[in-house]
């Protein structure tokens, strides 16, 4: 059994390490409220968006967008992937980039055949770690970051999927289910077929007749690029706040798992205490015995 | 008088949200007045400003270029970026102003770099209006 004081060394060391912990999860639940914050400012945008894009595609049948259209011939997917730039977020990143790994090596027979966009560290180091073709990165944006930050990556990607670098083009994050929850997903940005197939289900509320100016083709060519950047927009805000959700409950269960070896040291510590006083007093009365 | 709902909408949230008599904005063809009742329409902004009245109050919003959506009774005006005068940034917006005035001198016509300089001077001449007016 450990001495007395290596024991009370410990349990000093395991409260330091629980007070930093219980401080994180603190601070990861104050970011993850501001994210959310986030997320509900930039919804409406998004949806007008699509209100706006809905209704001309319904409005006008002739109307088509080298966006809006699946290509025959797929030669290069292109991949946004969405990871943090610190650990410490449970399987946060692990989780996502084994799904995205998993999914490429099905997908694809070389490297030929596929892009990647990532954001943020991990995953860069781990895609380069793999010799993946990395196309474009960013690292160290905000906790709470703002559209012109990402609108550059975004831009650029929308750009190569119109210069035909990319033929589609899919995003993965971690898809914000609740604070304790994320699930990995997987969302096509572009071609923006989803669109077309909403609108034959919602048509339910009565389109209005738009006058377009100058003409329908130009507002879907300004329209769409903001539309599938906006897509990417909201999936790295909903990624952001799935990210301090897990990091919030990976430092839980870090303090708890503290609070439990705490109990268990103390307990060791206590024992070892009680044999050393049952012990003294063995040998006081032994030596007592012995002189008389 | 009349007034219709108008909202301004950005990625980065909402900037203005209310009651108005008259919107009057800078589309790519030139400028647009919006009275309540307008026909529906949509079209394309350039980098402009935002005019919208309320009673005799005029209110500028610098706009880096998105679109104006009108329905019978509302306007929705959606901007990449949108700000009131009070949150312009003046010594960034100078800043943004001289970088891309040396910008447009090296960079040659026709290229890429000249347009952007070009749109960034724009956006940073709108900024600094709306601001000083």
């Amino acid at each position: 059994m450990a001495s007395l004081k290596e024991i009370k060394t410990r349990i000093g060391s395991t409260k330091k390490t629980k007070q930093i912990t219980k401080a994180m999860e603190m601070v990861s639940a104050a970011k993850l409220n501001r994210a959310q914050t986030k997320v509900q400012n930039f919804l409406p945008y998004r949806d007008k968006i699509r209100e706006v894009v809905a209704s001309i595609s319904q409005g006008s049948e002739d109307v088509s967008h080298p966006m809006l259209q699946e290509r025959k011939e797929i030669k290069k997917t292109g991949y946004i992937i969405i990871t943090s730039d610190r650990g410490l977020a449970g399987a946060y990143n692990a989780g996502l980039l084994r799904y995205t790994l998993q999914l490429i090596e099905e997908r694809h027979a070389s490297p030929d055949e596929y892009g990647l966009v990532v954001i943020g560290k991990i995953g860069r180091d781990f895609f380069k770690k793999r010799n993946m073709p990395i196309f474009q990165e960013i690292v160290g944006l905000a906790d709470q970051p703002e559209y012109a930050e990402i609108k550059n990556i975004a831009e650029t990607t929308v750009q190569m999927f119109a210069d035909q670098v990319f033929d589609e083009v899919f995003i993965h994050y971690n898809h914000f289910l609740s604070a304790i929850s994320q699930e990995v997903t997987e969302d096509k940005i572009l071609p923006l077929t989803g669109l077309m197939e909403e609108n034959e289900e919602g048509s339910g509320e009565g389109t209005l007749n738009y006058l377009y100016e100058p003409d329908p083709e130009t507002i879907l060519e300004k329209l769409l690029p903001h539309y599938a950047e906006s897509l990417i927009y909201g999936s790295l805000l909903d990624a952001k706040a799935s990210e301090f959700g897990a990091r919030m409950s990976a430092m839980r269960s870090a303090t708890d798992n503290a609070d439990n070896r705490i109990g268990e040291l103390t307990l060791s510590y206590n024992r070892a205490r009680q044999a050393a006083i049952t012990q003294e007093i063995n040998e006081i009365v032994s030596g007592a015995s012995a002189q008389s | 008088m009349k007034t219709m709902q108008t909202n301004v909408v950005t990625p980065d949230g909402s900037v203005f949200d209310g009651q108005v008599n008259m919107v009057s904005v800078k589309t790519i063809n030139g400028e647009l007045g919006i009275l309540p009742n307008h026909l529906p329409l949509v079209t394309p902004l350039a980098i402009g400003a935002i005019r919208l009245k309320k009673d005799k109050d005029v209110r500028l919003i610098a706009l880096s270029g998105g679109f104006i959506e009108v329905r019978q009774d509302e306007v929705n005006i959606l901007a990449e970026s949108a700000e009131l005068p009070s949150d312009i940034d003046i010594t960034r917006a100078r800043a943004a102003k001289e970088r891309a005035e040396r910008r447009l001198e090296e960079a040659k016509r026709d290229n890429i770099d000249f347009r952007r300089a070009e749109l960034a001077l724009k956006r940073a001449l709108n900024r600094l209006d709306v601001a000083q007016n």
